[in-house]
């Protein structure tokens, strides 16, 4: 089997550097690191190829097997190309909802932005909170009212001392529903 | 005949998830074709593993190209057998997340994007199940990955959102390996295809062989959650939604140990990582369980176990003998039933206690009796209590480590023993605080050393209130510990399934036969 220098080259240079970007903390560069690494890794694919040749099934037969290319690794490069964007896109997604969770946290922590005064240091009831706020600002505003009704009606009938009340109240309420 | 079953296992839930997808606004349609599609499947593998039996391995080479050059299905015993518990894990998990998603309209799961991806996911799943060859099964695990990161992210709290980050770029590593693992495998042997590879892979020169394992190993040792390799679950898999945490738990760890089981029988037989493989079983049992004694969040505690007894598999599989394969099958199939058993309950006391912090919780036993039976048992199966299905399993283990006889293998024995002890230990102490322990006594601040000194779960964010619980998820959680005891009842045919399915695995000739039927 024979490879090209240059492309086993630009492989070894973006697996390094795509581990060595990923090394880092920040999602943002995880993400970068990820992707080098994925196209190194189509890189490596394509370059298990050998030989290059005739591109494979275009003159009904008239090439040789021997003439061609191997198309295989182009196939499985293909899928994983088409792999790695959902997985990419999907990541940037959660880039955006990360940094957005983390923006309404810092402007909740605020004492004059509304009605949430806390000590400052806990963070989950903050991150509660900035999601409460993106589901409030999100579609489904109806579903939400609904469900908060329910919540306040739940919290008058469950109080922590009326919870040993047993499996008799819960189904009954389960089956009001 | 029973070859044109194959492709259905894979098309149904995919159609299903594109039939969901459409029906998006139609909660009760979706439930409707989720649940037709996984019974219709469950039913299908019950089918294929009685076939499969009578007229050996069934293979479809897809789009009619033979083999090598095609992607061929290959069905199994092993195959089948996993196929078919799946399905009915997945729709066990199916029905009681249903009665959730209607007792809490939008709150934890958007309904509407659910079932498109637990289709997706369970697709991935059976994919990577009947696969016969490793880029097919590639594909599977990205499409089961893809919808578990999707499902472990649902509703995009910060704690979710933290954790799948976690989750997404370990896998996503484990990927790059298994990718560029099947890159090299294609350019050493000039084929993808699994029983292929198995013809062809003697003939490389030693070194590139064991290279080309250790990949293939630490890609699937990832996905299975093998010891130094394991960190990544404990933190992940308990922020999620209780039916989803139950699920993986259940059975994507299980995927792994079957791509490892293939790998170690099929393609690289032989003997090459025996000892390699038993010691990182037997540290796999011991610090998974170390962890889990640690513990105070149930959840959490359930994690660190499941991550100590993939060791068990591993030590089977390490074995390689006969009688050590039937033993790893008959665990792998009780592990994933009892598993997801004991996460749906832990989903219940969360509902029903409130928290799932073993600091916070007491008296439940008084006041839901029933949750305190459902707890139970599959707690002492999970601990190996006889004459459950764990005691069973981890007896042929043994029984067949002891044959062995190797001083590392008495070694994982004793890790084994150990580690079944230590998890009845952290279960009962569960039992012990959160069950039988009033509520006078939580609240009158006694502290013994036992609960000071556990790890709290670091995303802990207050206890939620009481809500209602419907009655179908106590009676689907019902359903899946009778089900979990059962394996108990019909041990007898199981385990004489579970030997036939290793007889095809430890001599895989016949596998390789019905694949390239005589090609090389």
């Amino acid at each position: 089997m024979n490879a090209s220098l240059v492309l086993v080259l630009l492989m070894a240079v973006m697996y390094a550097a795509g581990v060595y970007v990923m090394l880092e903390r920040s999602i943002t560069r995880i993400v970068i690191g990820f992707v080098l690494v994925g196209n190194a890794t189509n890189i490596l694919l394509l370059l298990m190829t050998g030989r290059p040749g005739a591109p494979a099934f275009w003159d009904d037969g008239a090439t040789a097997a021997s003439e061609m290319t191997d198309p295989l690794p182009q196939a499985l490069i293909l899928t994983a190309i088409v792999i790695n964007m959902g997985i990419t896109a999907f990541l940037l997604a959660l880039i955006y909802r990360a940094w957005w969770l983390a923006r309404t946290e810092a402007k909740d922590a605020q004492p004059d932005e509304g009605d949430v005064v806390d000590d400052g240091d806990d963070l989950p009831e903050q991150v509660e909170d900035a999601d409460r706020v993106f589901e409030e600002t999100g579609a489904d505003a109806d579903a939400i009212k609904e469900e908060q009704d329910e919540g306040e009606r739940d919290d008058t009938d469950a109080e922590p001392g009326a919870r040993a009340d047993g499996p008799a109240d819960i189904d009954q309420r389960g089956v009001q529903r | 005949m029973s070859a044109n079953l194959v492709p259905l296992v894979v098309g149904l839930p995919l159609l299903g998830a594109a039939l969901t997808l459409v029906l998006g606004r139609n909660t009760r349609l979706q439930v409707l074709v989720s649940t037709v599609v996984l019974t219709a499947v469950a039913v299908i593998a019950a089918i294929l593993l009685a076939r499969v039996g009578e007229e050996g391995t069934a293979v479809v080479r897809v789009g009619g190209w033979e083999s090598p050059i095609g992607i061929v299905l290959v069905a199994d015993r092993l195959s089948a057998l996993m196929v078919l518990v799946s399905a009915v894990v997945l729709l066990g998990v199916l029905v009681f997340a249903v009665g959730q998603g209607l007792a809490d309209e939008h709150r934890d799961t958007p309904v509407s994007i659910f079932h498109p991806t637990y289709m997706i996911l369970a697709t991935g799943l059976f994919n990577a199940f009947v696969a016969g060859d490793l880029f097919n099964m590639f594909v599977g695990f990205e499409v089961l990955l893809a919808a578990s990161y999707v499902l472990l992210t649902l509703g995009g709290t910060g704690a979710r959102i933290r954790a799948g980050v976690t989750y997404i770029i370990v896998s996503l590593i484990s990927s790059v390996f298994f990718l560029s693992a099947i890159a090299l495998v294609y350019g050493a042997t000039g084929t993808v295809t699994i029983a292929n590879v198995a013809q062809r892979v003697a003939e490389l020169p030693d070194d590139v062989q064991l290279l080309l394992h250790l990949m293939l190993l630490i890609a699937f040792g990832i996905k299975a959650a093998v010891f130094p390799v394991s960190f990544w679950l404990p933190d992940s898999y308990p922020t999620a939604p209780a039916p989803v945490t139950a699920v993986f738990a259940g059975l994507l760890t299980k995927v792994g140990v079957y791509a490892i089981i293939r790998t170690e029988t099929v393609m690289f037989p032989g003997d090459v990582l025996e000892d390699f493989l038993m010691v990182l079983a037997t540290l796999t049992l011991l610090i998974g369980i170390a962890g889990a004694i640690a513990q105070a969040d149930i959840k959490r505690l359930l994690s660190f176990t499941l991550v100590s007894h993939i060791g068990y598999m591993i030590f089977g599989i390490a074995i390689g003998t006969e009688q050590a394969m039937t033993a790893t099958i008959y665990y792998v199939v009780h592990h994933i039933t009892v598993q997801t058993t004991l996460f749906l309950v832990v989903g219940l006391i969360e509902r029903m206690g409130g928290a799932t912090s073993i600091t916070r919780l007491a008296g439940l036993l008084k006041a839901f009796p029933v949750l305190a039976v459902l707890f139970f048992i599959p707690a002492l199966n999970l601990g190996g209590i006889p004459p459950f299905s764990g005691f069973l399993g981890k007896v042929g283990l043994f029984q067949a480590g002891v044959e062995l006889g190797t001083p590392l293998s008495y070694i994982a024995i004793a890790a084994g023993a150990a580690t079944s002890l230590l998890t009845l230990y952290a279960l009962v102490r569960v039992w012990n605080l959160a069950f039988w322990r009033s509520r006078e006594e939580m609240e009158s601040g006694h502290q013994s050393r036992l609960v000071s000194s556990l790890q709290e779960d670091p995303d802990y964010s207050g206890g939620t209130s009481t809500r209602t619980t419907p009655r179908i998820m106590i009676a689907t959680t019902a359903a899946m510990v009778v089900l979990s005891v059962a394996l108990t009842v019909v041990a007898g045919p199981l385990l004489e399934i579970s030997a036939e399915a290793a007889r095809n695995v430890i001599d895989p000739s016949a596998y390789i036969e019905a694949v390239m039927g005589g090609a090389r």
